[in-house]
């Protein structure tokens, strides 16, 4: 029997992943569905901007949103496969643990460069000034932070284990929050100075501003570096107490 | 693959050994009759207290016990998915704490519960299993092929394990555990929730399993039925302890005589009956209403003796019946309590789950 190594068994946890996906590609764009509703009603309210469709403004955050909204369930896959057995099943085999949390992380990113192109695709013909090299940089980024976010979502699977409510709790609890202080929605350059403040200690804030700029063509150093280091910090938090509860896991 | 030839030249190297294997489990209880400072203090669970236990190459051994007795805790401790709290167990030579990925490329476990994801197809979890052991994506495709031929999943392999019947998704946990050919084998309650037919179904390829490659399997079960039927040795195990260790034969030799059971035509006469019966040599007698029960060895053949006994002492046995014990019996005889009710609350438990 030939010998593994934490590459190959990090592959073999991927493509386990993704299979379902490929199998029923239906099941991304059905997560669609959402992201694309809160297109539709939130751009017609969207005051009028100088030079330019709306949409320049809202897509790049519909398409963090979109990414946070699967990262942040994608744990639930896992408390299922838990509840299950299969999860046991696969801690019996000689998979190294790391790469049972970072094949299933790194799955992540497939999803969300669908999502990203549907979302593009679909506000293109609406008005969105499309710019490719942007596009192609910002969905980099943001695959780091789907990456961290997928892991963080499957250490919350594991630490509820048993107790599924936790899990839910927790992912709803925490989504929000997340997503509002981001500017996602509404800006908050506006807001009083504590939400500036914890707005500021949201790293999707970061990646945000980023994919705005990047979505527009633009290429503000700082702006992209601190979205790079706020997905960096995500995803090596994200994989290292994943990395952690998936060794505990039993 | 070991085939025949090797497991007969390995025949008694040692597969499984533990030595004062313990495993506890803190639960935060509530325990109503504490005092209030205690009342949500935490509980010591003590699943498995100091087994010592020895399996060689190519046994096929059955724990039996029942709900709640810590044969699944003894199973997930051996294959390396909780560490023992005290004690150590050393599997297929090599340690389940310190060497644990060496214990896992050479075991195979079917749990309790399912193997396969819901959302998964049966061919593809098998083929990501194989891939899992180090196997090619060729050698993975070619085995999980023979696999579902062999186990009889053809017809639902390519579809969604979400659709397959409580049978099938058994088959396919054992062809998950069977990827990689293991030479020890461990599965946790193969058979609970098949039906019977299922159940024979599944108990013919463990042995066939056996028979063709010589697998060590170490398996729980709390059928009574199956452990006599399948496995050559039985652990009798409760309260976290191995209580008997025999095959089933000198179990039911050594723990339970057969059962004689004579009808009266009356209470008084069962009565009298007891009481002459009482200087049976080894047998332990005792009465309810008209009948008397008498456990012995060699039941079929005290009963003629019995019988000319009381006819001459004037009492007349209306019925006799002997029954050969069971391991129900024995675990009765060891633990005064029964399997069966075992059996039947924890069917209650799952109903009510
Ligand atoms: N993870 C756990 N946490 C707390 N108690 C547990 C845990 N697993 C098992 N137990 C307890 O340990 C005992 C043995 O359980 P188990 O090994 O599952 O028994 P069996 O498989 O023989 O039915 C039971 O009292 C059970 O409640
Ligand atoms: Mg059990």
């Amino acid at each position: 029997m030939s010998s593994t190594t934490l590459v190959t068994d990090t592959v073999t946890v991927f493509s386990r992943e993704l299979r379902p996906v490929l199998r029923d590609p239906f099941s991304v764009v059905f997560s669609m569905i959402q992201p694309l509703v809160f297109l539709g009603l939130f751009t017609p309210l969207l005051p009028e901007v100088e030079g330019g469709s709306a949409l320049q403004w809202f897509v790049p955050g519909i398409v963090v949103m979109s990414c946070l909204f699967s990262t942040s369930f994608t744990g639930s896959n896992l408390l299922f496969e838990i509840q299950t057995g299969a999860h046991e099943r696969m801690l019996v085999t000689p998979l190294r643990r790391p790469a049972l949390i970072v094949g299933r992380a790194l799955k992540e990113i497939v999803p969300m460069i669908v999502q990203t192109a549907i979302i593009v695709a679909v506000c293109t013909p609406f008005g969105f000034d499309l710019h490719l090299g942007g596009v192609v940089v910002g969905v980099l980024i943001l695959a780091v932070m789907a990456v961290g976010l997928g892991a963080l979502s499957y250490t919350l699977a594991l630490a509820s284990k048993n107790t599924e409510w936790l899990f839910w709790t927790v992912q709803q609890t925490v989504l929000f929050p997340l997503l509002l202080l981001a500017g996602i929605l509404l800006p908050v350059d506006d807001g009083p100075g504590w939400l500036r403040a914890l707005s500021s200690a949201n790293p999707l804030t970061y990646v945000v501003d980023a994919q705005r700029a990047l979505f527009n063509g633009e290429f503000p150093a700082s702006t992209v570096l601190a979205a790079v280091v706020a997905s960096v910090a995500v995803a090596a938090l994200g994989l290292a107490v994943g990395t952690r509860a998936m060794r505990r896991s039993s | 693959m070991t085939g025949m030839d090797s497991s007969v030249v390995h025949m008694n190297a040692t597969m499984i050994q533990t030595t004062g294997l313990t495993r506890h489990f803190t639960v935060k209880g509530q325990r109503a009759r504490a005092p209030r400072a205690a009342r949500f203090s935490k509980n010591i669970v003590e699943a498995v207290r100091g087994l010592d236990l020895r399996v060689d190459e190519g046994e096929l051994v059955a724990l039996l016990g029942p709900n709640g007795a810590g044969k699944s805790t003894t199973l997930r401790m051996l294959t390396t998915l909780i560490p023992p709290t005290s004690g150590t167990a050393v599997v297929a030579g090599h340690d389940v704490v310190a060497e644990q990925r060496e214990v896992r490329r050479v075991i195979g476990y079917i749990g309790q519960g399912n193997g396969a994801a819901l959302s998964q197809r049966g061919r593809d979890e098998l083929v990501s299993q194989g891939r899992a052991y180090g196997m090619s994506v060729r050698d993975s495709k070619a085995r999980a092929a023979e696999l579902i031929a062999s186990l009889d999943l053809a017809a639902v392999a390519d579809r969604p394990t979400s659709s397959l019947s409580g049978g099938q998704k058994r088959r396919l946990d054992i062809a998950m555990g069977l990827i990689h050919a293991p030479r020890l084998l461990f599965l946790d309650e193969p058979s609970t929730g098949l039906d019977p037919q299922n159940r024979a179904n599944l108990q013919e390829h463990i042995l066939k399993l056996r028979a063709e490659h010589g697998t060590t399997i170490v398996l729980t079960t709390h059928y009574l039925d199956e452990a006599d039927a399948m496995a050559e040795r039985v652990i009798v195990i409760d309260h976290g302890a191995v209580i008997a260790d025999d095959t089933p034969a000198r179990l039911k030799a050594d723990h339970a005589g057969d059962r004689i059971t004579l009808g009266f035509g009356s209470a008084s006469d069962a009565a009298r009956a007891a009481a002459r019966l009482g200087g049976l040599d080894g047998a332990v007698v005792s009465t309810g209403g008209v009948e008397v029960e008498v456990r012995a060895q060699g039941g079929p053949r005290l009963v003629p003796g019995i019988l000319r006994g009381l006819d001459a002492a004037g009492i007349a046995v209306e019925s006799t019946a002997v029954s050969r014990p069971t391991l129900d019996d024995v675990f009765l005889n060891l633990t005064g309590r029964s399997l069966r009710e075992g059996v039947v609350s924890l069917s209650n438990e799952e109903v009510a789950a």
